[in-house]
């Protein structure tokens, strides 16, 4: 196989197979912060920061992915 | 200024070719993305010091809108994350939010379309600034002992340190400030990349193919987009002000 196209295809497996696993992870974020902030409102506040903690750290994964293609979209 | 100064500035569409090349339109290579960030140094400083230019008890509708924004950084995020010493990081908190967001917003502004901060150089040095300042009010609160307990994690078998230093090493002054950096710069990049899609897709439609349906489709998801990437430009600079508070508020309070 050429080079290139190994490259390509490497790229497009990196960003696909990135989005896998943080996307499960923000939907378990998301999804249990709001069952927290229905069974107490009165702590809605302080589970949404966490919540947008959570989601920044599952989410770099995912952009560790997004930046690994324009890597190898670049080396092709 | 000069008429090519703000030709920089304002994107003005003749040709696609002025989206990859920018000269240096003044000396010392400043080309558009140094003139936009000038740009939002100026938008920051105006925003935080005109309303309150002279001080009264009631303030104007400006100055309410500029001290609900000041609050939520002030409370929320640094008073909520690290505590009662939050005045004292303050500085660095609350004009680096107001900065990130007009430089984000900038993705969406009329004329202007571009988020200055998917050019890698903006986050990283913001990154390395607070890696600077988390690594600093670490070392001065707990002097050596900073690095060793942030690295040692407590209650952890001795045979175990061999895996485990590196690890919490690496995870604590390394991923650190390079997610920091590239959580900003792939998403604003991404969120550019999606908006020219579809507006470009849009434009040939409108050019090559001009029924109404053909190119509805793709500018009613452009729209759509547009209004996402107005949250997503508040989104990041949020995360990324309450990221830092978080590096801060755990050089602080090293665990144990």
């Amino acid at each position: 196989m050429e080079a290139d196209a190994a490259a390509l295809i490497g790229a497009g497996l990196a960003y696909g197979l990135a989005a896998i696993g943080p996307g499960v992870g923000i939907g378990i974020v998301v999804g249990n912060a709001v069952q927290a902030m229905v069974r107490q409102p009165e702590m809605a506040g302080q589970v949404r920061t966490t919540m947008f903690l959570g989601i920044a750290f599952t989410e770099a994964l995912a952009l560790f992915g997004l930046l690994l293609f324009f890597i190898l979209f670049g080396a092709a | 200024m000069t008429f090519p100064v703000l030709a920089q500035i304002v994107e003005v569409p003749s040709n696609v070719n002025h989206l990859f090349d920018w000269p240096a339109v003044l000396p010392f290579g400043i080309n558009r993305v140094v003139l936009l960030m000038f740009l939002a140094t100026l938008a920051t400083f105006l925003f935080l010091y005109l309303p309150f230019r002279r001080p009264r008890v009631v303030p104007s509708k400006m100055g309410v809108v500029v001290e609900t924004l000041v609050n939520f950084v002030r409370n929320g995020i640094a008073r909520d994350i690290i505590g009662p010493e939050s005045a004292r990081y303050e500085w660095l908190l609350i004009p680096m939010f107001f900065w990130l967001l007009f430089l984000n917003l900038f993705e969406v502004t009329p004329l202007i379309h571009f988020p200055v901060t998917s050019r890698m150089a903006i986050p990283a040095f913001l990154a390395g600034l607070v890696w600077i300042t988390f690594v600093f009010v670490g070392l001065k609160k707990h002097g050596l002992s900073y690095i060793k307990n942030s690295v040692i994690p407590p209650g952890v078998p001795k045979p175990l340190l061999v895996l485990v230093i590196p690890i919490d090493f690496l995870s604590t002054f390394v991923i650190r400030p390079i997610s920091l950096a590239v959580r900003l710069f792939a998403n604003m990049i991404a969120g550019h990349i999606m908006l020219a899609v579809f507006f470009l897709t849009t434009a040939s439609y409108f050019v090559f193919e001009p029924k109404i349906v053909a190119f509805a489709i793709p500018l009613a998801f452009a729209i759509v987009i547009t209004a996402f990437e107005i949250f997503v430009a508040v989104l990041q600079a949020y995360i990324f002000t309450l990221l830092t508070a978080v590096y801060i508020e755990s050089s602080i309070n090293v665990e144990h």
